[in-house]
């Protein structure tokens, strides 16, 4: 079995006003100095077989079709050891 | 002049859509579920609102991969009128009919109200029967409502009048750049929007200001 973690956020530049709204709860909360909070996604992904290398190119051409949206997110595939 | 509306779980604007496909074409749209892979012969293919895949992920986004979305991409590059609304919308450039992605409101709250809206475009398949300028009462009802595309492409579609439609007098729900609410490909046969004009079509609604966009999209197909 071969885990992974994904992680999908807004690229730079794109509005995020759940990120800003939250920095507003942080403030509230009273924890100062925090310059901006973006918000994005993990998927935990188990994949069946042992080869890496096969389960990274898949990984990201599920990125590439459904987890990430290009026209406003970036994604990070990580492979756990 | 004959229409086909698709169904995917999650959508709640299919009844008012096919009410309105219905009473203004004279006949009653085919339904296509989600699953076909081919849809039948007709003029005009709508995508209506509501929440398909209860937004898991993102708007649209999973709606967008099934299978009858691809028959809907193929009957698009024939040329076949293709109009989504609200959700439908969403789903149309998730399936990367349309440029751009529809964002939450900036204002982070569902917003249902009547906004208005302005003619940009009135030389579309889908605004014929509107004047550029003109400027409607529409219902909207979303929570992620607020276009965004990068800025060569607003650029693009500004200069090339693919913004058909956009918030005006100050009634932008949403926060979408440029106050855009509705758009079109470049082609000019697949339109999104965000306002509900099915919701506009009659006396019982207290206005018809959506209607001529259905007579647009109805009568100018053979």
């Amino acid at each position: 079995m071969i885990k992974a973690r994904i992680t999908v956020t807004l690229k730079n530049g794109v509005l995020d006003p759940q990120g800003k709204a939250i920095g507003g709860g942080l403030a509230a909360l009273g924890f100062t100095g925090v310059h901006s909070v973006r918000q994005g996604k993990v998927f935990d992904v188990e994949l069946e077989g042992t080869d890496k290398a096969k389960a990274e190119t898949q990984l990201q051409a599920m990125c590439e079709k459904l987890l990430a949206n290009l026209v406003i997110e970036d994604y990070q595939v990580e492979l756990h050891k | 002049m004959k229409s086909a509306v698709i169904l995917l779980p999650g959508l709640n604007r299919d009844r008012d859509m096919i009410a309105a496909l219905t009473k203004i074409g004279g006949k009653p749209p085919v339904t296509v579920w989600q699953t076909e892979t081919e849809i039948p012969d007709v003029d005009l293919i709508v995508i209506p609102g509501g929440f398909s895949y209860g937004d898991y992920l993102r708007c649209g986004a999973i709606a967008a991969r099934m299978p009858v979305l691809d028959a809907v991409r193929r009957k698009a590059a024939q040329g076949v009128r293709v109009m989504g609304v609200c959700n439908g919308f969403q789903i149309l450039t998730e399936a990367g009919l349309l440029p751009g992605a529809l964002m939450r409101n900036q204002g982070l709250k569902f917003v249902c109200r009547e906004v208005k809206l302005s003619v940009e475009n009135a030389e579309t398949a889908f605004t014929s029967h509107y004047s550029k300028g003109q400027v409607l009462r529409c219902p909207v009802a979303h929570h992620d409502g607020n276009y965004f595309a990068d800025g060569e492409t607003i650029d693009r579609i500004e200069a090339n009048g693919q913004v058909v439609f956009r918030y005006t007098q100050g009634t932008n729900p949403n926060g979408s750049i440029n106050d855009i609410a509705g758009i079109i490909n470049e082609a000019g046969n697949v339109l999104g929007m965000m306002p509900h004009p099915e919701n506009l079509i009659e006396a019982a609604h207290g206005g018809n200001d959506g209607r001529p966009l259905f007579e647009s999209a109805l009568e100018l197909v053979s």
